[in-house]
């Protein structure tokens, strides 16, 4: 420890000593989360005989499915130390805007193109806004989350548009048992995992996160950096408003509706740290489930609506306070 | 700290460890659109009564909130739980086709009880529906035309955006406006929405009466919408000027009818909606009634019932209207 130092001949001042190995291992917020997602599987088995089951675990994942996906590029808005409460409305409007596009007459390829392209300009929009305006990100996207949502209602009316029946059931489609929206959800959160955890620009965002100054200073891109993620919002929010519509068979304005909350909750149980700069992809995933879980549990044993909302509730707190000991602690 | 907050953790999951359910006879769930809506208890009062004398097993649930796919993972859950007969108030004429539909494929009758799905028929087995909803717009603009003399501003409060059943009287009752010469006089100013929440509908109420100073009557074709009305009206004492009517559950509005706030308002019986809904179940299931336009059935205390096209069967003729002197004879 005292050899660390020899090369320090400014500061007389003692460093800390480091922390064992295995408390770096396992006082993370990402053990916290995984610790409840196995109490909570043990409650909801012994809750109702019927809950413990694969396939209708699977099933039920694919209802949060679309939020957990968008949750993931949430979770690296986040830890970038912005912010984006758009994404739901995104996703009805995309989804209204292809649905649309197929029933006057476009071919099905070109409309999915016209949902995905929509979803990307309004990434684009919610970027251009904080990042050449320079306005808060929570103050635009709560801007754009009416906004989008007004346009989707204007656009659909109070009516529901219907989708092709080939385009109907993607949640129905099973690789290897597993239904398609979980597997794409296993598959994005492999490869932002390794962006994250891996790459330059995954430390890259982390340091944007902690300290934008300084990340600038430090020969960071920081601007082009967070364009590209609300770009990677848009885009993914627009993939999850089509999953939606397949799996409802229609489109309405208000598909999605409160959805943004629920991606916000995954990310933060997942343990990752509002003012950006802290958080994974692993805490988001083990989080999504974590929720699945719960409240499948809950509904299938028929718990009250009333007592699902407390338990969820004491469930984010009990989340926030654990994030914020294991920070504080860690923060030396 | 740490351990404590695991600790909190594992004591709130064991806290969610309540019963098993023991499961043998035919088994009933009735799926409301929303909890903490009284107009469910007379239904459900109406299953339990007649499971009871049959020997079924019966249970209602619903979601904490109205909203069009808020009812999915509940269906989901009842099909897991291996129930024979799912009967639902959709909050959706469309959007729970595809879970409705794999219900059916396990074989589950699917009943729609005060309430279908209008243009989506073949997504359920049959419709238990209060009265012939082909009539209640009509009917309920004869209603406030008595009370305001034919002439003069209406409005309308509804319940959610997307309800079916509302939608289709609020249609009714335009087509009855603009059609019939007797109704000439009056005029439809506003149609808004009160999403079946004491306080929305207070707040819209309150809006209208502001809105338009020149309003004579309301219809609000919802239980909680006319109780929110009737309240409004009779905190400021306006009764004489405005007068409130609409679909209203007895209970709740014998108060105000007591009082001179509500001069008269109708309904129909919806404990004999559940009544109805379970003996047909347990007769389809039991072999004894067959599901097919055209057949007819008895049901105790409610007489002959014949199975209309559609599948759709109505509990009663027209609807029962209240006022100070039938009002004591109601209980639920």
């Amino acid at each position: 420890m005292s050899a660390t130092e020899t090369s320090a001949p400014v500061s007389p001042r003692e460093a800390a000593p480091p922390r064992p190995m295995w408390q770096v291992i396992v006082i993370r917020p990402e053990t916290m989360t995984l610790l409840l997602l196995v109490v909570a599987l043990f409650a909801a088995s012994l809750l109702s005989p019927y809950f413990l089951d694969v396939t209708y675990i699977l099933k039920s994942f694919t209802l949060s499915a679309e939020f957990a996906i968008v949750a993931l590029v949430l979770t690296m808005v986040i830890i970038s130390g912005e912010i984006d409460l758009s994404p739901a409305a995104n996703m009805a409007l995309s989804a209204c805007l292809f649905a649309f596009a197929q029933q006057q007459g476009l071919p099905m390829p070109l409309a999915i193109g016209v949902g995905l392209v929509s979803g990307l300009v309004m990434g684009a929009i919610n970027g251009f806004m904080v990042i050449r305006l320079e306005i808060p990100s929570i103050i635009v996207t709560i801007g754009t989350l009416t906004l989008y949502r007004g346009i989707a209602q204007v656009l659909a009316g109070d009516k529901s548009i219907r989708v092709p029946d080939w385009f109907i059931g993607i949640n129905n489609v099973l690789i290897l048992g597993v239904p398609v929206p979980v597997i794409v959800f296993i598959v994005l959160s492999i490869l932002l995992g390794l962006v994250l955890g891996t790459t330059i620009y995954g430390r890259q965002l982390y340091q944007i996160g902690t300290n934008e100054v300084a990340a600038r200073y430090a020969g960071i891109r920081t601007k082009r950096i967070k364009f590209v993620l609300f770009l990677l919002m848009g885009l993914f929010s627009s993939v999850a408003g089509l999953m939606t519509a397949s799996r409802l068979g229609s489109v309405r304005y208000d598909l999605g509706l409160g959805g943004e909350l629920q991606m916000v909750l995954m990310a933060m149980l997942g343990g990752t740290y509002i003012f950006g700069g802290r958080g994974s992809i692993l805490g988001t995933f083990l989080a999504a489930w974590l929720l699945v879980i719960v409240s499948t549990g809950m509904t299938v044993a028929n718990v009250l609506p009333a007592v699902q909302l407390v338990v969820l509730g004491i469930l984010l707190i009990v989340a926030i306070i654990a994030t914020n000991l294991i920070y504080s602690r860690t923060q030396r | 700290m740490l351990k404590r907050t695991f600790l909190a953790g594992l004591a709130f999951g064991l806290t969610l460890v309540t019963g098993a359910y023991a499961a043998d006879p035919l088994k009933i769930v009735y799926i409301g659109k929303n909890t903490g809506n009284p107009y469910f208890d007379s239904i459900t009062g109406g299953f339990e009564d007649a499971c009871k004398s049959l020997g079924c097993e019966f249970e209602f649930v619903a979601p904490a909130t109205a909203e069009a796919t808020s009812q999915i993972p509940f269906i989901e859950a009842q099909i897991q739980r291996g129930v024979n007969v799912i009967a639902i108030a959709p909050n959706s004429p469309d959007a729970l086709n595809q879970v409705l539909d794999s219900a059916k494929a396990k074989g589950i009758l699917v009943l729609t009880v005060n309430g279908d799905l209008t243009g989506n028929e073949s997504h359920r087995d049959a419709t238990i529906l209060p009265t012939d909803f082909s009539k209640v717009g009509a009917d309920q603009v004869e209603m406030v035309g008595s009370l305001i003399g034919y002439e003069g501003e209406i409005a309308i409060l509804s319940a959610t955006t997307e309800a079916p059943d509302q939608n289709k009287w609020i249609v009714g009752m335009n087509e009855t406006l603009a059609n019939d010469a007797k109704y000439a006089k009056m005029k439809l100013v506003a149609t808004v929405y009160g999403d079946d929440q004491p306080e929305k509908s207070t707040t819209e109420m309150e809006a209208l009466l502001s809105n338009f100073p020149n309003l004579k009557g309301v219809i609000a074709p919802t239980t909680v919408g006319i109780a929110a009305a009737a309240q409004v009206v009779q905190s400021r004492g306006i009764a004489s000027t405005v007068h409130v009517t609409g679909l209203g559950l007895p209970s709740e509005m014998r108060d105000f009818v007591k009082d001179g706030t509500v001069t008269a308002f109708q309904l129909w019986s919806p404990y004999n909606e559940g009544w109805l809904a379970a003996h047909f179940a347990v007769g389809v299931l039991g072999g004894t009634i067959k599901n097919e336009v055209g057949a007819t059935f008895d049901v105790p205390n409610l007489g002959t019932k014949t199975i209309d096209p559609n599948n759709s069967i109505n509990t009663q003729a027209g609807l029962t209207t209240f006022d100070a002197k039938n009002i004591d004879d109601f209980s639920f």
